[in-house]
């Protein structure tokens, strides 16, 4: 912690900057409901410390809060939690950690627009989380594969039972994932890019 | 069907022009992506704001725009505006993103991978 008592804005430490070379950037999306272990996905394979960015979220303050009798807006702010991951000197990749609920996207502009593709990060738990979130990709046509988080104590079931649950198409993978571990979540990303490349090389065998 | 969940309102307008330069809209050179990387190309005078000189001096190096507004602690939205006027009078390169597709391009895949696979 060397930031500079003059210096309102604590920047970056030496060791988190880019390479001059860095030229461009691409992003893969991590979805999941909340406290599934998405920061913890992306602090395991990012080579900063995952950072922290916030979005305000302006809404009539109807249903949700009861603020009895005073009608004015309310602000909610958002976190999104992302992380790096430099591919070679010319190339970077982000990764962003968002909430699954489909109001949260709308957030950051352009969030999932040319996204290589996105990771559902699911809780056996809590599957009914990832339903919504794999209707609403499928609907933006963003290309997602979708990871089990294998929580110790999580009940364990057939990854065929899960597709079913979720009612995945057959050509979707599903990988299982440790979020605490850095073999595992590059594998899961590893997982994802195996299935744009498919993508990109079969021609599409329907519609 | 994008439109579809946009009933609320983006937040707090009146700061973000509060933070503009001329309050009006950005004077916009394309729109800047939270990947897109940024880049110092002059020296802050003193003529900018301290958010945008603050931004002036974390690029040196290469930034995406997520980890400046991480690292200064505004919302995108808030810093896009200080950004767009940076990038029009050119204190900053903005180097984009790679282009949106509906596939990504196979050389980019196995670049990607062979970066993962050196994790």
């Amino acid at each position: 912690m060397d930031y500079r008592i003059s210096d309102a804005y604590a920047g970056p430490r030496s060791e988190d900057y880019l390479p001059a070379s860095a030229a461009t950037a691409v992003k893969v999306v991590i979805v999941g409901g909340f406290g599934v272990g998405k920061t913890t996905l992306v602090g395991s394979v990012s080579e900063i410390r995952p950072l922290t960015t916030e979005e305000t979220m302006t809404q009539a303050g109807v249903g949700v809060d009861d603020l009895a009798g005073v009608e004015e807006k309310t602000e909610t702010t958002v976190a999104m939690d992302f992380g790096r991951i430099s591919i070679n000197e010319r190339l970077v990749l982000y990764l962003f950690g968002t909430p699954g609920q489909q109001r949260f996207w709308f957030l950051w502009n352009g969030l999932f627009e040319g996204a290589l593709g996105a990771v559902v990060l699911v809780d056996t738990r809590r599957l009914e989380v990832s339903y919504e979130v794999v209707g609403h990709l499928e609907e933006r046509s963003v290309p997602f594969v979708v990871a089990i988080n294998t929580f110790p104590g999580a009940p364990s079931y057939p990854m065929r039972d899960l597709r079913s649950a979720m009612d995945l198409p057959d050509e979707v993978p599903m990988v299982e994932c440790d979020a605490r571990d850095r073999g595992s979540c590059r594998d899961t990303l590893m997982a994802l890019m195996r299935y744009l490349h498919s993508l990109t090389t079969a021609p599409p065998e329907r519609q | 069907m994008s439109e579809a969940g946009q009933c609320w309102e983006p937040g707090s307008p009146e700061r973000l022009f509060a933070l503009s330069e001329d309050g009006g809209p950005a004077r916009y050179k394309g729109p800047l992506d939270l990947v897109t990387l940024i880049v110092t190309r002059s020296v802050p005078d003193s003529g900018l704001q301290p958010e945008q000189a603050a931004v002036l001096r974390m690029c040196d190096y290469p930034l995406s725009v997520a980890e400046i507004s991480a690292y200064l602690s505004l919302p995108v939205s808030a810093l896009l505006v200080l950004l767009n006027d940076l990038v029009a009078q050119e204190h900053v390169e903005a180097r984009p993103p790679v282009p949106a597709a509906a596939l990504p391009d196979i050389q980019l895949l196995e670049a990607v991978m062979h970066g993962l696979q050196n994790l």
